[in-house]
């Protein structure tokens, strides 16, 4: 583990999460939350956790956005918050 | 200033920022208005339970849980020992049939030799990584079901803001 790249991931989580609940577009949300998927996955890999990078790569950032960009076609693309 | 970075921030960081995330996942949970919108909350509640349990398996200058073979393991699996690991390639591979004959002291003694050179303290703790690869795997398939239900409440509704729905059931309500 590398304290500096796991302090810069950490905090660019924070601030995708953070950006993701705020941004009005939930399109725009699905997809950050990709990003945010794909960090986490980062840090994974950087933590040692290899098997669970992998999971989360695939299924987590791949397959969870595609299941949210499906509702919000499916549904309304605007939020009120 | 100095030292409260060094002693308490740096060493637990990771736990930190496992209780912010934890924290901006349940506000988005509880306070946010849409649907889809909660459930990435949740989604990133999730998560980061799950990086407090990986930060558990975490040490200082440890390397992935993948164990490579020894020289001596790869010879004793191919050829069956000493030979090859003299680097006599024409004795190797007459030597499974001598170490049949041979008695098992050497052979073990081989084996301890081959598994004395991992250090623990070098490899990270596989364990929390495999029982968040599960939670992981089960996360998805929620999230799924719940955004299928979030389908069914716009088909139904014609909405997906919490407050709109909830308009709609007490206006409309039969036992209200």
């Amino acid at each position: 583990m590398i304290f500096t790249f796991d302090f810069v991931i950490l905090i660019f989580m924070v601030v995708a999460a953070i950006i993701a609940l705020n941004v009005k577009d939930l399109l725009s949300a699905s997809m950050i939350f990709g990003i945010y998927g794909f960090l986490i996955c980062l840090l994974w890999a950087e933590m040692g956790a290899v098997d669970v990078a992998f999971t989360e790569a695939a299924v987590g950032a791949g397959v969870s956005a595609v299941l949210f960009i499906a509702t919000v076609f499916n549904t309304k693309r605007k939020s009120s918050d | 200033m100095e030292q409260l970075v060094e002693q308490i921030l740096e060493p637990h960081f990771n736990f930190w920022i496992y209780v912010i995330l934890m924290m901006i996942g349940l506000w988005a949970v509880i306070a946010k208005n849409n649907l889809i919108k909660k459930l990435i909350g949740l989604s990133i509640f999730q998560t980061a339970i799950i990086l407090f349990y990986v930060s558990l398996g975490v040490k200082e200058d440890a390397t992935i849980p993948i164990k490579k073979p020894t020289p001596i393991e790869y010879s004793e699996k191919a050829y069956g020992g000493e030979a090859e690991a003299k680097g006599d390639y024409a004795a190797a591979d007459k030597a499974p049939a001598d170490k049949k004959t041979d008695g098992k002291t050497g052979d073990s003694k081989k084996k301890k030799k081959a598994y004395e050179k991992i250090n623990p303290d070098k490899i990270a703790n596989p364990l929390p990584h495999v029982l968040m690869l599960t939670a992981i795997v089960v996360g998805v398939a929620t999230l799924g079901v719940a955004l299928a239900i979030t389908q069914m409440i716009f088909k139904e509704f014609g909405t997906v803001e919490e407050d709109e729905v909830l308009k709609v059931i007490k206006g409309g309500g039969q036992d209200d």
